[in-house]
């Protein structure tokens, strides 16, 4: 299990926000729960399961609802 | 190609802005050019239409995601009504609200990230790279991310340190304003320790990494302060759960709206008037500006509810020791009585020596180096002093109670000097051999520089009372009340009764209490007040305990802190008032007149936004007149 921590572009509406926690939380692979979307920092969090899942997935899934990923961090 | 166009949001806006703009270009030369009129309705309609395609695409993507998701957003109401405007050939409404809804995203994203620009200036102080000593006992760069713990670092002159760690090599002076305010660099020399995010003056320093990523002081503070702007007041929580509801509930009004008046386009001006944006995101803003500012002016609030208590504030309890005093107390005024003062003074330095109490440290450092007599026969008296017997001597060190227990007789000018030293706010130290008193001695602690100007700030910004709770006798105490104008002022205190005083204060008066003191003593303190801010340069305690944060737990900042709470908790309120007040104007508006229509609707509602945002970024220049 490793934690990965995205930074977005600036989000602009709370409710972006919403848009790219459920994006997360549809993955296979990502703790559900751990999944948590900062407005005010730009900044996705959550604890996945490497190999279930691979990060540049996840990150497609951010862009695919219209959310630029600019550096992912993963420890 | 979903991608290409949402990237390229700003780009449409500005060209559908600028079909939009051809298009009434055309409407005006028809006005004055006879014959054009034949091939008006085309030359004013298609430049219409075309701004409404180009400019709904980036909307419907973001709309049918959303939708995907089982999320109504904003982005769907938009997308309905301007279909809708579309089906009914309206297509000056529909060109002009796709516009004004994306130049509106466009012109949001551009001032929020403004109201960012205060914590950013903190992020962009973390370290992005160390020389790390590698096997061959080199120093090689790589990222901070890699350094773990236990790894031997080189910092050199200009450069951050990297991580928090431990000198072991080199000498040097660190600016270490980023953690903890102080603008005068530390010096360090083997054996001190060093916080990522400073910056190594000059020298060159060999560095043990000890904490590395996010739990460095630096990277702890970052965290905390994003924390505190993204959590959320019960007010927040409650719009958060009525917005979700309510984006719905706007689509069904609108639904039976059309379906009972058949009036389509009534139907979808509601549609867009409906729009919550600016509620939403009215109060979020004022938090990121507030919280913003304060992370730059070396205070931290921990999130929108410790705001809203801060700014209700009623009373205010500070600890004295270390606190409203520097902590480092001194012996004052001293007198001698009798004959053989200076054997006694070398049995009071043996007895002293052995004690670890303040008072007795104070005495020490003022005797300075003596002989140091053997002592025997100590026995500590609670709450009175210590008895003992010192190279044939019978010795009570303490205070007045102890004298009267040991039956020491004071003459009428040792009373008045005891009432004298009192007075004058000092702690007494006497000094009794063999039956008679030799030494009176007064120690004293001084009020921290400035903090009576502090205080009187405190008071202007509506603080009703300010009272120090103390374990101190109340002679001190009050000498100090008295000095910096404190409202009240109790001494004899233990931390279990400034506990009792805290949850008095709370549960019978019914008052909003912070409490200032020390993070180990008063941790129980701290805890019961509804704001709790921890001195003591032990700054990983005070980060961790207070609610509101001093950076090097720095009193001055307190007033700013309480204006900023204030003037924060003010803002929010004003935002929800704009934003409930534009909705039911318009609401009324749509009901009540016949000028509005989808456009004006959706130009005072991207207005709106603005207003908020505008309006939440006023704090990030809030300063505390002196």
């Amino acid at each position: 299990m490793k934690s990965a921590v995205l930074q977005l572009e600036t989000l602009v509406c709370p409710s972006c926000s919403q848009k790219i926690e459920a994006a997360l939380k549809n993955l296979d692979g990502v703790q559900k729960d751990t999944v948590s979307v900062s407005f005010s920092s730009s900044k996705a969090k959550f604890d996945f399961d490497e190999n279930t899942l691979n990060i540049e997935d996840a990150e497609k899934a951010v862009g695919k609802v219209g959310f630029e990923v600019l550096k992912t961090k993963i420890r | 190609m979903q991608r290409f166009i949402l990237k390229n949001k700003t780009a449409i806006a500005f060209i559908s802005g600028a079909l939009i703009a051809l298009a009434f270009l055309s409407k005006l030369i028809a006005r004055f050019v006879p014959g054009y009129e034949s091939a008006f309705s085309w030359a004013f309609e298609g430049p219409m239409i075309a701004a409404s395609v180009i400019g709904a695409l980036p909307i419907f993507i973001q709309a049918y995601q959303s939708l995907r998701l089982k999320v109504v957003s904003i982005d769907v109401l938009v997308t309905i009504a301007v279909t809708g405007a579309f089906i009914i050939k309206n297509f000056e409404e529909s060109a002009i609200v796709t516009f004004l809804f994306l130049f509106g995203a466009y012109l949001e994203q551009r001032t929020l990230n403004k109201t960012r620009n205060a914590i950013k200036a903190l992020t962009e102080m973390a370290p992005e790279s160390a020389l790390r000593q590698n096997d061959d006992g080199e120093f090689e760069e790589v990222d901070v991310d890699d350094v773990d713990v236990g790894d031997i670092l080189l910092v050199k002159t200009g450069a951050k340190v990297p991580v928090d760690a431990e000198v072991i090599g080199g000498e040097g002076s660190v600016n270490e304003a980023g953690i903890t305010g102080e603008s005068i660099p530390v010096a360090k020399e083997p054996g001190s320790g060093v916080y990522a995010g400073t910056i190594l003056e000059n020298g060159t320093l060999q560095i043990r990494a000890e904490r590395v990523g996010e739990d460095t002081t630096f990277g702890r503070i970052i965290e905390l302060v994003e924390e505190a702007q993204d959590s959320k007041s019960a007010a927040e929580r409650f719009i958060d759960r009525f917005s979700k509801y309510y984006t719905p509930a706007v689509l069904v009004i609108a639904a039976l709206v059309g379906i009972f008046s058949r009036n389509i386009e009534l139907a979808i001006t509601i549609l867009v008037l409906g729009c919550p944006g600016a509620l939403v995101i009215g109060v979020p803003v004022s938090n990121v500006a507030g919280i913003g500012n304060g992370a730059s002016h070396g205070v931290l609030l921990k999130g929108s509810e410790v705001i809203r208590d801060f700014s209700r504030l009623d009373t205010m309890l500070f600890d004295k020791t270390g606190t409203l005093t520097v902590g480092d107390p001194t012996v004052a005024e001293k007198k001698y009585y009798g004959d053989k003062t200076e054997t006694a003074l070398d049995c009071l330095a043996a007895i002293e020596r052995e004690s670890d109490h303040p008072l007795a440290k104070a005495v020490l450092k003022d005797l300075g180096e003596r002989p140091y007599p053997e002592v025997s026969a100590t026995e500590v008296i609670k709450g009175a002093g210590i008895r003992a017997e010192v190279d044939g001597h019978k010795l009570a060190v303490g205070n007045v109670a102890l004298m009267e227990l040991e039956g020491i007789k004071l003459t009428p000018e040792m009373v008045a000097d005891i009432k004298d030293f009192e007075s004058r706010g000092s702690s007494l130290v006497l000094t009794a051999m063999d039956g008679e008193l030799k030494a009176l001695m007064g120690v004293r602690d001084k009020t921290r520089p400035g903090v009576k100007e502090d205080l009187v700030r405190l008071k202007r910004l509506g603080v009703k009372n300010l009272v120090m709770l103390s374990g101190d006798n109340q002679g001190t105490v009050d000498a100090i009340a008295r000095e910096l104008g404190l409202t009240e002022a109790h001494g004899n205190m233990l931390p279990e009764d400034k506990a009792a005083y805290v949850k008095r204060l709370i549960t019978e008066d019914k008052q909003t209490v912070a409490f200032v003191g020390d993070g180990v003593n008063d941790s129980p303190s701290l805890a019961l007040a509804h704001i709790g801010i921890a001195m003591g340069s032990g700054t990983d305690v005070a980060i961790e305990t207070s609610d509101v944060v001093l950076m090097n737990s720095d009193f001055s900042r307190l007033p700013h802190a309480l204006g900023l709470a204030k003037a924060t908790a003010r803002n929010m309120t004003q935002n929800i008032v704009i934003a409930i007040g534009v909705v039911l104007l318009l609401l009324s508006a749509v009901l009540f007149s016949d000028w509005m229509n989808m456009s004006i609707g959706m130009l005072v509602h991207e207005g709106s936004i603005m207003a908020v945002i505008l309006n939440g970024m006023r704090l990030l220049r809030f300063k505390l007149r002196k």
